[in-house]
């Protein structure tokens, strides 16, 4: 090949990077989780006093863990869909409320027993008035657990399979779409198994 | 005679000053600034004057802890913000992420288990510093290879230049009459 | 009524752009002299005519601002009737549309430039450059008319707008554009010199005399926009940063580096006819460059924190355009520049060879940051993963090549054209190198830390200098006419040493203190003290503040008082800070206010620091910028 040629080739080549790349979302992270054992958390639930819930309680279904949080307005949108999507099918939906009491909260810097009991408070209040798909909600107050799970924006949606391996990460508000499309069907295929 | 002089002078003034530069510097603001900072935390100054009051406490309840911390963050990616370190970031999920690598270095974690900590979780995109890999051996070694190659073709190139034919020598004749023509 | 007006203006000028890409180039392709004529001479006039409309359309906008017009889109988006004036002006760029119309606006005022300063330029040659010019104006004239239209019409109208990003509030926003785009869009006028000679065949060193001086007039702008985009991120982010490897940054560094290797090639080129196919495909890439960077910033293929937001409908059209303007042009070259005669006979080492040095090393080094700020997408595009890269990575690749670049300043200046001496080099330059040495490995000791790093960055900076000084001293004892352009060159040159020495400082011994503080509390970084003095609260035209004054004492004495400040922009969630700065000739004092640190807002969080030869960043940027200015005016490009 001519040497003159060889800005124009790399140049195309360049072009289709960068064409290629229209289409991507350079701020979507994928989870490098897939395909690993869930991390293992045990923590109060909603529910009240001492119940505790962990990962390895969920053994031997798929089921769906949820992060939500009362102050995050796409949960607010996510939830309907959610609610119908629980109502209609037998899979398990845990819900992780991350950080309920904000920084900026005053109660933020209250001892924990009251920051649990306020958090409890504010997510039965909120569930009560826009459903409850969850089985259960585990109460993740320092975030740490989230952490553990590679969360970075709320909300995001896990589906785990009988051994307890993530299968599945969702960044974002689920859609009936998403759901319909991509969750069942692979929620179908692990109950196979 | 006088080119001479000036060069001396010159030689004088520049030789002078590099000296002076180099006794005075020791008790600039930048030495004493630099020892400064060299030095560990600066003790309750009790002085006088308008500079008299409290020597303002660091935030850092253990500065070498924060040091650390700073030049780990440095090197890692803030999750949420638009193309921000984890050091300098303010956003939450920074604070958290910042808070975890305290505790980790508190349990004596070594530089590369934390960030393996964070990658196990986050991936790659967490770093800023790409680790060396095959993915990324273009990435790292591309720009020298580049180099090594622009060299040679360089040489190559001015070697090739150089073999053009030369200009004929000019006669003696030729010569003399390009004198007489330069000259007048 | 005016911004339909202002709409209608740019429509027109779409229309007479193209007239002007096209006719004055199809004039250079016809047989008939008196059609040759006839339509050549349609460049200037219709260069002059664009530029009125796009003037008028820039002012219909810059008086929709100013006149609170919150039926436009883009007025309400980024602006606000508290807004002060000034910035309402600056508004104008302030987001992408408008901004790109900014581009526009100056693309026109080049090209009317390139008409006015082109008298002893051959008639047809002018219609090549304007006409190239003229073609590049349609597509930015319709990418702004299908995509980008600043002149939507809101309705109802906002009652009032949603104010400039605070951080933009400031007066770098009002000039940094500018003087970016001025650079940017100068390189334009390179591209369409190269292209009109490959177009015309006739590349040779008078095309390389007229191309200079443009080019170095747009590398002073660029450097200058890069230097005060660099200093207005130190002053107004509020932790003394100044430089990220942001792909922004990387966007504007490389058209810069490329640009520098350009100005040196063309010097080979005007003086031996020498190394022409490759001064013409770095005019090509220096514009390419410029067009691959608005693409990265305006298409949301990369994150950034100053990218405009992105619309993927606007990313396929700039690719777009950046294919058909790049991909034209090289294979314009492809096709022409094996026909480029060969220049004169060179030496293994003689200046051509040292200046071509410089040429790939600049070239290898812009490489390298396209390499880091692409990688990231060319993973992602091939399915291969996410990954980051960050300013590690460029730090560890660039500097290296960056080293050699500078340190051949001097043997380069010093070397003979055709044929050179390496040892007549090595035996003039004995002292400087000598001094440099000595100087470099001594003067951080006596500053009291010695690193190898300070030293290095001393050598490098003071052999420069002193080289350059030397250079200087001897032109000036020998008899004969100094013309400016050997003046613009070594006042450059030092402008690189005195930022690599500024470089090297605040890297080298800057101190930071990461403070609680009350009133009355005081900070000591010797000979140094802050005391923090009160805390106020103030008012501005659109936000609210908490102001501590900090008295900066030496010796017992108060010798500056700063304010550094916390802002709440009323329009904003986002808290601001204002750093407060003493900006001396050797170093800056730099507080920052924090956060309060309890309920009664008594102890707040400081950030103080002592930043040694930053002003010689900045410095070495201006001394750079006027040497370029003195080697632009060099009399001889005045004819």
């Amino acid at each position: 090949m001519k040497k003159v040629l060889i800005p124009l080739v790399l140049f195309i080549g360049l072009v289709v990077f960068l064409a290629v790349g229209l289409k991507r979302d350079p701020r979507e992270i994928p989870s490098p989780l897939i395909g690993k054992p869930a991390p293992h958390f045990t923590l109060f639930t909603l529910e009240g006093g001492d119940a505790k819930f962990s990962p390895s309680d969920m053994q031997g279904q798929v089921w769906m863990l949820n992060v939500w949080a009362t102050w995050c307005v796409a949960c607010r949108e996510e939830h309907p869909v959610l609610v119908a999507f629980a109502e209609k099918n037998q899979v398990p939906i845990v819900g992780l409320s991350y950080k309920e009491i904000q920084p900026q909260d005053p109660a933020y810097k209250a001892p924990f027993d009251e920051k649990l009991k306020l958090a409890r408070e504010r997510s039965e209040v909120w569930l009560k008035r826009h459903g409850n798909p969850y089985v259960t909600s585990v109460m993740d107050m320092d975030g740490r657990v989230g952490i553990n799970y590679g969360v970075y924006g709320v909300p995001e949606t896990y589906v785990i399979d009988k051994a307890g391996v993530i299968r599945y990460k969702f960044v974002g508000a689920v859609s009936p779409a998403l759901l319909a499309e991509k969750i069942l069907p692979l929620i179908a295929e692990l109950n196979k198994s | 005679m006088k080119r001479v002089w000036m060069k001396g002078a010159l030689n004088g003034v520049y030789a002078l000053s590099v000296s002076m530069a180099i006794w005075f510097a020791p008790q600039t603001a930048l030495a004493q600034a630099t020892a400064a900072s060299l030095a560990p935390e600066p003790a309750v100054v009790a002085s006088s004057g308008l500079a008299a009051g409290r020597e303002a406490p660091l935030m850092a309840e253990d500065p070498k802890l924060e040091a650390r911390l700073v030049d780990i963050s440095q090197e890692l990616r803030c999750l949420v913000c638009q193309n921000e370190s984890l050091a300098s970031s303010h956003a939450e999920l920074a604070d958290d992420l910042r808070r975890e690598v305290r505790e980790l270095i508190r349990s004596g974690k070594s530089d590369q288990e934390i960030k393996d900590f964070l990658v196990a979780r986050y991936g790659d995109f967490v770093l800023y510093r790409p680790e060396v890999k095959p993915l990324t051996w273009v990435l790292w070694f591309g720009p020298f290879l580049l180099l090594v190659i622009a060299a040679v073709g360089l040489g190559m190139y001015l070697r090739q230049r150089r073999a053009l034919a030369a200009p004929a020598a000019l006669s003696d004749e030729a010569r003399e009459r390009a004198k007489q023509l330069l000259k007048g | 009524m005016i911004p339909e007006l202002g709409h209608f203006a740019l429509i027109l000028a779409a229309v007479v752009a193209l007239m002007q890409g096209v006719l004055p180039i199809a004039g250079t392709l016809v047989r008939d002299a008196q059609t040759q004529v006839t339509l050549q001479s349609l460049a200037r006039p219709t260069a002059a005519l664009q530029f009125v409309l796009v003037a008028f359309a820039f002012g219909a906008l810059a008086a929709a601002f100013l006149g609170n017009d919150f039926s436009v889109q883009y007025v309400a988006q980024h602006s606000n009737s508290l807004l002060p004036k000034p910035y309402q002006f600056a508004a104008v760029w302030g987001g992408h549309e408008g901004s790109l119309l900014l581009w526009v606006l100056l693309l026109s005022l080049w090209t009317v430039a390139v008409a006015v300063f082109s008298r002893s330029l051959p008639l047809d040659m002018v219609a090549r450059v304007i006409g190239v010019l003229g073609l590049i104006s349609v597509g930015f004239l319709l990418f702004i008319l299908t995509t980008s239209n600043p002149f939507e019409r809101l309705l109802p109208a906002a009652l009032d707008g949603r104010d400039l990003n605070p951080l933009l509030q400031d007066p770098g926003l009002v000039i940094h554009p500018p003087m970016l785009y001025m650079g940017y869009v100068g390189m334009a006028v390179a591209f369409a010199f190269a292209v009109s000679a490959l177009m015309s065949g006739r590349l040779d060193a008078a095309w390389a005399r007229w191309s200079r001086p443009w080019t170095v007039v747009a590398w002073m702008f660029l450097t200058f926009g890069i230097g005060l985009g660099s200093w207005w991120a130190y002053y107004e982010l509020g932790w003394g940063g100044w430089w990220f490897w942001d792909p922004v940054e990387n966007a504007s560094l490389m058209p810069w580096l490329v640009g520098t290797a350009l100005i040196h090639s063309l010097m080979v080129t005007e003086k031996r006819g020498s190394f022409k196919a490759w001064t013409v495909l770095l005019a090509i890439a220096a514009f390419s460059l410029s067009l691959l960077g608005t693409f990265l910033v305006r298409s949301g293929v990369l994150t950034s924190v100053h990218a405009f937001a992105s619309d993927p409908k606007r990313g396929v059209f700039i690719l777009i355009f950046l294919a058909v303007v790049v991909g034209s042009s090289l294979t314009l070259f492809a096709w022409r520049a094996p026909r480029v005669a060969l220049g004169g006979r060179m030496e293994l080492v003689s200046r051509e060879s040292f200046l071509l040095a410089n040429s790939v090393l600049l070239v290898v080094a812009t490489a390298a940051v396209l390499l880091g700020t692409i990688y990231p997408l060319i993973i992602d595009a091939l399915n291969l993963g996410k990954l980051s890269v960050g300013p590690p990575y460029f730090n560890a690749v660039f500097a290296p090549l960056l080293v050699p670049t500078v340190f051949l300043i001097i043997p380069g200046s010093v070397a003979r054209w055709r044929d050179a001496n390496v040892r007549e080099i090595v035996f003039k330059l004995r002292w400087t190198f000598a001094s440099a040495l000595g100087l470099a490995l001594v003067l951080p000791f006596a500053l009291g830390a010695w690193s190898i790093g300070a030293a290095f960055g001393l050598f490098l900076g003071l052999w420069v200098a002193l080289g350059t000084a030397q250079q200087v001293l001897a032109r000036v004892n020998k008899p004969g006419r100094i013309p400016a352009s050997f003046w613009g060159q070594h006042l450059a040159h030092f402008g690189m040493a005195v930022l690599v020495i500024g470089i090297t400082g605040v890297k080298s011994y800057e101190v930071e203190r990461d403070v609680r503080m009350q009133i009355g509390d005081v900070v000591t970084i010797a000979p140094y003290t802050f005391r923090l003095n009160s805390l106020d609260e103030v008012r501005g035209p659109n936000y609210k503040a908490v102001r501590a004054d900090v008295q900066v004492l030496r010796n017992d004495k108060i010798i500056e008082i700063l304010q550094p400040e916390k802002r709440r922009y009323f329009s904003s969630a986002m808290p601001m800070t204002e750093a407060g700065i003493d900006s001396g000739f050797m170093r800056d004092l730099y507080v920052s206010l924090g956060e309060p640190l309890d309920d009664a807002r008594t102890e707040w969080s400081m950030r103080v620091y002592y930043k040694p030869f930053v002003p010689w960043l900045w410095g070495g940027v201006v001394l750079m910028v006027l040497g370029g200015l003195l080697a632009a005016l060099d009399r001889r490009y005045r004819k």
